[in-house]
């Protein structure tokens, strides 16, 4: 710990605060505001004048009260209790805020513990006295939930040996290891400190190729996420930027979720607080709350608090990858995050780049991005973890050149764009399937093949290709007509539209189809394809194109979506059928 | 503590520079005394040192760099609320209008409020009914939910605010409602119009009123909202009951936001209104909603004109992405002279989906669906005809093209004292469908269509009768 320092405010402009005789505070240390202590952090130092942003609301503050600096950087604090709850920007429970507060606003200048501190959890070793320990190590595990194993690790920095290593039941503030390092010994607890704006350290990245399954079949086959790939979702208000990533958080196969609300509709908070607990687990059938991790910094709760709701997720979301786990964080919305950084930056009189954003929006948006990834984690298993992001965007007017957007393009890898035509049909998800790219499906393309369908590639390149044809058809028939088209090119618009209606639509409010697993969108797939396939082939040999299209079997493709994952069985005869049926069509004269 | 100060340095626009002060806060309420005696009101807007710049919520007219004083109350802005108010008309800044006597504060709040905490939110989930067809079948408003209109010069937004304000209630529930209308900037006329409607029906005893005219000060709109939404807040957490709060219009606060910022050379965002308006648009939408413990509810309808009805322009666009929805109006079908003009396409509520089906009728969500697909289609074929000749359609898109006519017609149409139950709506629309053949309505269920299409009502009565003879 440093000395503190004690300053004097000077000026007050919102959240900044201009504090003077603060010549032995550091940038980014944590400071206290004014007597009622309101939580600031050093954004700038310049002599001895520091300028602070406050993640509280600052009226009533007066120049001449003390400025306290507490000599550390904003850290989380991190250790078993992390999971199941919800915090906002600065990692204050909102729960206990409620409790603080005695009501349902949150007032200021609460000071609530960031982890419970009474709690005892059970502490199981693993290593055992006298090993050889470095960073990254496993000393012991706690059952954080039922869901999650929570692994205590050897902190970074820290090796030696390790003398003692007790078993039983503890808080976090209790040590549960010594280790007899270089510099002395050190007590090891559960509870650990770490600085939000610094990347927690790995052995090493690598390139992803194992694909998460989120159920959205949009997703998974057209366009799909990597364990550990980096993804964005932009898009104008109502094409459903929320309610995807609400989805994701539901049901991508991670085992660790983050969920940020950075700016965003309080209700939205509320939704996932109570839906949450009530989804289970496909695996285990536990409530899915016990994998996640919430952040609320709702749209009118404080702005600097929000610029920093980021970097206290995807800190936590790191420990948990350190691990071992796959994580997946859901930032909602990068924009908002931006804009608080656009307003600091404004109140700093910096000299602003594009549409007043700070000419570092670019620098930040990528480094926040490049703390994704599969990593080997510290530690001598060498084991592995990965920490999948994915962005929403909010373009002003569903512009997607602006500076946000470009500037989030330039990093990640998935592009989802939303389209408000199709949320405007009530196409949903309305994901653009001409305008959106995955620089992962190559890469993943392996893993598919392997263990969903060796055909998997293949059919879903043909998918592709078809909805492209579709786009450059439907001008023509905007021109001169259906009719003028030939049998086969009606074929593909015909193909195209059922891909759209029966395959790319999905519903996220209806309990079987929000969830589509990869083995059923194989089938359902394969239906398609083959009435495609099989379909080009009889209007080939003169089979009229109108018997090809009206066939009965192809009610079944349109159900499939509402079939039972259980029943996959029966989802697998309908390719067969529909080839059957099809070859069986009589050719006309 | 409070304290006086002759010091008043420069006076720009709204804003007043006054040096010397010692011990200003942040947010800090001053009254700026002229010479004549009379007291205009501000605002502590930065404070640097001994220099305060302070925001006037009234003109600045004949406010001079010498002879003016400046008084720092050592409080922030609040307002004294009480269940008295209910009934009355202010201006405002909250000082009564009706020539009734003055409130007598039950207590004073803050009007800047505190954001409301996640955890202790509940989830909106009371179904209302506004007895509009568009509204109620299709972009359903549920109490707690915060649902702006965008609308454009010359469109009947008035007309359909006054119309949700005298309809809507929560069928099977008598629970004590209120009404709080603030607003900012718009025409006498218009204002008249509210009140007149408020009047006619009796409204007026459970209404609260806060009116700035356009011929009121700019600047004072920036704390109307505040008041109106402080004073919701009382009724609904304190008093138990349920407000609708309109605002309108959206558009003149933040222009009246933008001013201010240009007066403090502050650097611009988009179209020149300053960076957080984002920021400051969710300190009034958000205080909206249902809290635990609590009977009361705040839903809100803003409503806002879209310049050049340009739904990217910062104002509707970046209150879309906070409000839970938008009922969004058409100069198209006013001009065909369909009230209440709601374009359905470019409308949403984001909250329909919790309740429609579920704590409503069990085909509400998939007629919804149907209706939305269908009009859509319709729309697109009826714009193919144009392009290519009505012989050109598919015998599916002709169809098409005389659903979308009837929707218009029969089901977007309705009178303005026209108050349709959701058992009519819907049952307007299964009318609607039998336009459509049968194996085109792929969005409702089945058993939906079997139990309430009205040709297989009919087929299945017959059937039945059949069985029975």
């Amino acid at each position: 710990m440093s000395e503190t320092v004690t300053g004097k405010i000077r000026k007050v402009s919102g959240p900044l605060v201009v504090a003077t005789g603060m010549k032995d505070a550091k940038i980014f240390d944590v400071v206290q505001v004014a007597d009622q202590k309101l939580i600031g952090e050093i954004i700038e130092l310049e002599g001895d004048v520091a300028s602070i942003q406050v993640y509280e609301e600052t009226s009533g503050l007066t120049p001449g009260q003390p400025v306290v600096s507490t000599g550390l950087p904003l850290s989380v604090e991190l250790g078993p209790g992390l999971l199941d709850s919800i915090y906002d920007g600065i990692q204050r429970p909102l729960q206990e805020i409620e409790k603080a507060a005695g009501g349902p606003f949150i007032t200021r200048g609460l000071e609530v513990p960031k982890l419970d501190r009474s709690k005892k959890w059970s502490f199981e070793p693993v290593a055992q006295e006298g090993d050889e320990v470095k960073e990254g190590d496993i000393l012991g595990t706690v059952q954080e939930t039922e869901l999650i194993q929570h692994k205590v690790m050897v902190p970074p920095g820290m090796a030696g040996t390790v003398k003692s290593l007790k078993a039983g039941e503890f808080t976090i503030e209790e040590t549960v290891a010594v280790i007899a390092t270089e510099k002395g010994e050190k007590e090891v607890q559960m509870l650990q400190y770490w600085p939000i704006r610094r990347p927690r350290p790995v052995q090493n990245k690598q390139v992803p190729t194992v694909p998460h399954a989120t159920g959205w079949r949009v997703l998974d086959t057209l366009f799909p996420i990597a364990k550990g790939g980096v993804g964005a979702i932009p898009g104008p208000f109502g094409a459903g930027k929320s309610v995807t990533q609400q989805a994701l958080a539901k049901y991508m196969d991670a085992q660790v979720i983050v969920y940020i609300g950075c700016g965003e509709r309080g209700n939205e908070m509320t939704d996932m607080l109570i839906e949450l607990p009530e989804l289970e687990d496909p695996e285990t059938g536990k409530p899915l709350m016990q994998r996640t991790v919430m952040i609320a910094n709702t749209s009118n709760m404080p702005v600097a608090a929000r610029e920093a709701s980021i970097y206290t997720g995807i800190t936590i979301a790191e420990y948990y990858r350190d691990m071992g786990y796959s994580v997946a964080l859901m930032a909602d919305s990068t924009s908002r995050w931006a804009e608080a950084l656009r307003e600091m930056s404004g109140r700093l009189e910096e000299m602003p780049g594009e549409e007043g954003y700070p000419a570092y929006l670019g620098s930040r948006t990528a480094a926040f991005y490049e703390r994704g990834g599969i990593v080997t984690c510290l530690g001598s298993d060498d084991r592995q973890g990965s920490l999948a992001l994915v962005g929403a965007v909010s373009p002003p007017g569903g512009d997607f050149s602006e500076p946000v957007t470009q500037n989030t393009l330039r990093v990640v890898k998935v592009f989802w764009a939303l389209d408000a035509d199709l949320a405007a049909a009530r196409h949903y998800p309305s994901i653009n399937w001409l305008n959106s790219y995955s620089l992962y499906s190559k890469q993943l393309e392996g893993w598919m093949n392997e263990n969903v369908g060796s055909d998997w590639s293949e059919m879903r390149n043909r998918m592709m290709d078809l909805l492209q044809k579709e786009g450059q058809l439907q001008e023509i028939v905007r021109l001169v007509g259906f009719d003028a088209l030939s049998g086969e090119e009606q074929h593909i618009l015909e193909t195209a539209r059922t891909i759209r209606e029966d395959f790319l639509q999905q519903n996220a409010f209806d309990d079987i189809d929000a969830f589509t697993s990869h083995a059923k969108q194989y089938e359902m797939m394969r239906a398609i394809d083959t009435f495609y396939v099989n379909g080009t082939k009889a209007i080939e040999r003169g089979v009229a194109p109108k018997d090809v299209f009206e066939i009965e079997v192809r009610q079944e493709i349109a159900r499939m979506k509402g079939v039972e994952e259980t029943k996959l069985e029966e989802l697998k005869t309908v390719a067969d059928k529909i080839g059957a049926a099809i070859d069986a069509l009589q050719a006309t004269e | 503590m409070q304290k006086e100060y002759k010091t008043v340095r420069e006076i720009k626009g709204p804003l007043v520079f006054v040096d010397g002060v010692d011990g200003a806060s942040y947010e800090e309420i001053v009254d700026v005394k002229l010479p004549d005696g009379s007291e205009r009101r501000g605002k502590v807007l930065e404070v640097d040192g001994d220099k305060a710049v302070l925001q006037m919520f009234e003109s600045t007219q004949g406010v001079g760099v010498d002879g003016a004083s400046a008084k720092f109350l050592g409080k922030t802005l609040e307002l004294g609320v009480s269940t008295d108010m209910l009934g009355r008309v202010f201006n405002g800044t909250a000082d009564p209008i009706d020539g009734g006597a003055d409130i007598i504060p039950e207590k004073k709040v803050d009007i800047n409020g505190a954001p409301i905490n996640p955890y202790s939110r509940e989830f909106p989930n009371s179904f209302i009914q506004t007895g509009i067809s568009t509204i109620d079948g299709m972009n359903t408003l549920v109490r707690g939910q915060k649902l702006p209109i965008f609308s454009g010069a010359g469109l009947p937004h008035s007309r359909l605010a006054a119309q949700i304000a005298r309809q809507a209630k929560v069928v099977g529930s008598d629970e004590p409602f209120a009404v709080v209308f603030a607003a900012m900037g718009i025409t006498f006329e218009e204002a008249e119009y509210f009140q007149e409607q408020f009047r006619s029906t009796g409204a007026i005893e459970n209404a609260v009123l806060f009116l700035n005219l356009a011929n009121d000060p700019v600047v004072e709109r920036i704390a109307t909202p505040r008041m109106a939404l402080t004073t919701a807040e009382y009724l609904a957490f304190e008093k138990d009951m349920h407000v609708l709060v309109i605002l309108t219009d959206m558009t003149n606060y933040a222009e009246a936001l933008r001013e201010v910022s240009a007066a403090r050379k502050e650097i611009p965002g988009r179209r020149g209104y300053p960076g957080y308006l984002y920021t400051d648009l969710s300190t009034i939408y958000e205080r909206a909603g249902i809290v635990r413990g609590s009977k009361g509810t705040v839903t809100q309808i803003p409503i806002l004109t879209m310049p050049e009805d340009d739904k990217t322009h910062p104002v509707p666009d970046l209150t879309g992405y906070i409000t839970e929805g938008q009922f969004t109006l058409s100069r198209e079908l006013h001009g065909k002279d369909i009230y209440p003009a709601v374009d359905v396409l470019g409308s949403l509520s984001r909250l329909m989906g919790k309740v429609a089906g579920k704590s409503t009728r069990e085909d509400h969500s998939g007629v919804a669906s149907q209706l939305f697909a269908s009009y859509a289609r319709g729309k697109q074929a009826k714009e193919l005809a144009i392009v290519l000749g009505e012989e050109a359609l598919s015998d599916a898109d002709k169809k098409y093209a005389e659903f979308a006519e009837a929707f218009e017609n029969r089901f977007v149409r309705q009178g303005e004292d026209e108050d349709r139950s959701l058992d009519d709506t819907i049952a307007l629309a299964w009318e609607l469908f039998t336009i459509l053949p049968v194996s085109e309505l792929k969005r409702v269920k089945e058993q939906h269509i079997e139990e309430f299409l009205p040709k297989k009502k009919e087929q299945n009565a017959e059937e039945k009768a059949d069985e029975t003879a």
